[in-house]
């Protein structure tokens, strides 16, 4: 519980003139559900692609279970055990649930794959989470909902053993019986010792499921608040810039 | 019914016969149809065309048939490998000539010993596989202008090789057996019983590995109903060719030499694109290239990969082609890419990528042979065969569009 999983200090990232992330300081940590909010152009994305390694940040400590790591790869990050759930998902339609879970590290049993282990695990893993929502393992995912796929989804992330999850929007195509579930599968995540960070417009979703809340506004990190310490109206208030806190 | 595993989630494999054919249908109403169409399809022209003229169904014409559809077989499953990951090769028909017209200058002209000129052919096959695969998956330029462009220079350049008008014989009898002699009747059936148990033998292993791992296994019965059906038409079209099927004195009998050829091919095709790790990310790269490469797969490889294994098939799909001929053309193979293609189409693999099989394409071809054959056969002009192939093409990418749709719409 000490040490968080990812600390971010003072990290810059400038395109051009635009200075985008101005000394940010963030934190997340195993078992906790961390929501990350701020309006359109706060620099939410900028943030994440950063953790994932796809875009690296110009300067600042990036501190992985308190060691100090330079994410300048994807694969990097996922070695570390960094894994993001993206707002389209990345699932193949015409691939299976197994099949996308395992996709870029299959299972190998000599040149052939090893279905059998892989649907296996896959099983395991979706009934781990109590996931009921899902018919079989061996479904195409073009047959699936949008909240089954977020799980899968979700549950790919689990497979992959990660320590930190960044979910981008989770909820934001769902209906109400689809997000109720797949907030409830986030929580179950945390739960099992994972950190979770999600980035979500809708404040609802956020006090239902997150732990600590931080507030992005024009760049800057302008609040860290304890879900359970603040309200609705307070967070509006720092994301929109009417309130500010100097703490951050 | 199948005993309950720790968890809720099936795996498909559950359940008695009767659910499995439930099953199915659910999926082909889902819109993943499959060979399905073309199955119909074949079997529906095939009596339409017997009705029609008595010719059609006889042991002669049967294996002609066979003969005929071998090369735009193999052409299609070439395509396949392209037209899995949503690109198309235009110029696999010219590919397979161009790799011919190497052998064939190689053979006659410069008196190489034949099996070394092959090997260059598929030297050509890989190098105008490498160009295209460069140019679509590292430069960015679309895939239909690369090939439609070598499509045109490769003529030029076969034209500039054998000469206006030019015709080579092959003299190379090994060749020429290929597409025009048959097998004895023992290699007929033994060929058979490899590929049946070598069937057999991998469900056999997959079964007892799921078994180990716990996880239900398909109604034991569904296999042998399975195997039932491709031991009965594998052993019916056997004995048909070992028949005598010669109209003069000169017996001919026997499976034609291409089809050992034709039909490993098919099958270690299908085992690279379903069991192997590069099969499984040629369907991904078809079916979302983003997702393929967030999960670390090396789209440009794969896509490069892909068009190197269709001209190198298309190489192939050269030999059948002149060994049946007898003769290699400057203009050889300039017909043929549109009716692969289609043969794929028609066969259920999807121009949108991801979705298809070896053996549709090759079912595919059969059937516009089929076509093919069968309008020759009844005396019409040759527009007609035209105007009823292209028909069957666009119908069927019609039927792929909508499915493709209808498995969007169940979401």
């Amino acid at each position: 519980m000490d040490t968080p999983v990812i600390e971010l200090q003072n990290v810059v990232k400038s395109f051009g003139p635009v200075d985008v992330l101005q000394g940010i300081n963030f934190k997340a940590y195993a078992g906790r559900v961390t929501a990350l909010v701020g309006d359109n152009g706060a620099g939410k994305s900028t943030l994440i692609k950063g953790l994932a390694g796809v875009q690296s940040y110009d300067s600042g400590i990036v501190k992985f279970d308190g060691n100090e790591v330079h994410l300048n790869s994807a694969r990097q990050a996922a070695a570390l055990g960094i894994e993001v759930v993206y707002q389209d998902l990345a699932l193949c339609e015409n691939l299976d649930i197994v099949q996308n879970m395992f996709l870029g590290r299959e299972e190998m049993n000599g040149f052939t794959l090893d279905e059998t282990s892989m649907e296996y695990e896959a099983t395991q893993t979706l009934a781990g989470l109590k996931i009921r929502t899902v018919k079989s393992v061996r479904q195409k995912v073009a047959s699936l909902s949008g909240g089954q796929r977020q799980t899968v989804a979700i549950a790919r992330s689990v497979l992959r053993k990660a320590k930190l999850v960044i979910l981008d929007e989770p909820t934001a195509a769902l209906g109400v019986a689809q997000t109720e579930q797949v907030l409830n599968l986030v929580r179950r995540l945390a739960d099992s010792g994972v950190a979770v960070i999600i980035i979500s417009h809708n404040l609802q979703d956020v006090f239902k499921v997150c732990d600590d809340i931080s507030v992005l506004y024009l760049g800057k990190m302008v609040a860290h608040l304890k879900a359970t310490e603040t309200n609705h109206l307070d967070v509006v208030g720092y994301i929109t810039g009417t309130k500010s806190m100097e703490q951050a | 019914m199948s005993t309950t595993t720790a968890t809720t989630i099936s795996s498909g494999h559950e359940g008695t016969i009767r659910d499995q054919v439930k099953n199915y249908f659910v999926r082909v109403k889902s819109g993943e149809m499959g060979a399905l169409p073309s199955v119909i399809s074949l079997i529906f022209l095939t009596g339409l065309f017997a009705s029609l003229n008595p010719y059609f169904l006889t042991k002669l014409n049967f294996a002609n048939l066979l003969v005929q559809s071998a090369t735009l077989m193999m052409l299609s499953m070439a395509l396949v490998f392209v037209i899995l990951i949503a690109e198309i090769d235009l110029s696999a028909g010219v590919t397979s000539g161009l790799s011919m017209a190497f052998f064939i200058i190689l053979t006659n002209k410069a008196g190489w010993d034949w099996r070394v000129s092959i090997l260059a052919g598929f030297v050509v096959g890989f190098l105008v596989g490498s160009f295209i695969g460069f140019f679509v998956a590292k430069v960015g330029v679309p895939s239909f202008v690369v090939t439609l462009g070598l499509f045109l220079g490769f003529q030029g350049l076969q034209l500039a090789l054998l000469g206006d008008g030019g015709i080579y014989r092959v003299e190379v009898p090994e060749l020429k057996a290929i597409m025009n002699d048959n097998m004895p009747a023992w290699a007929g059936w033994l060929m058979l019983s490899i590929f049946l148990v070598l069937t057999l033998l991998i469900n056999f292993y997959d079964r007892m590995r799921r078994k180990k791992s716990n996880l239900p296994n398909r109604p034991l019965i569904l296999l042998f109903i399975k195997l039932g059906v491709m031991t009965g038409l594998g052993a019916g079209c056997v004995a048909i060719l070992n028949v005598n099927r010669s109209l003069s004195s000169v017996a001919i009998g026997g499976v034609p030499i291409v089809m050992p050829f034709a039909i490993t091919i098919l099958f270690v095709g299908t085992l690279i694109l379903d069991r192997t790790r590069f099969g499984r990310h040629l369907y991904a790269v078809g079916g979302n290239p983003e997702a393929a490469r967030r999960a670390g797969i090396k789209v440009a490889k794969i896509r490069m990969s892909a068009f190197i294994i269709c001209s190198m098939l298309a190489v192939v799909a050269g030999i059948f082609n002149a060994s049946r001929i007898g003769a290699v053309e400057a203009t050889a193979g300039k017909s043929m890419v549109l009716s692969g293609v289609a043969a794929a189409v028609v066969g259920g693999v999807s121009l949108f990528g991801g979705r298809g099989r070896l053996a549709h394409a090759a079912v595919g071809a059969v059937v516009i042979s089929i076509i093919d054959n069968g309008l020759g056969l009844l005396g019409l002009p040759a527009g007609i065969n035209f105007l009823v192939t292209g028909g069957v093409l666009i119908l069927a990418a019609t039927v792929d569009a909508v499915s493709r749709k209808r498995a969007g719409a169940t979401k």
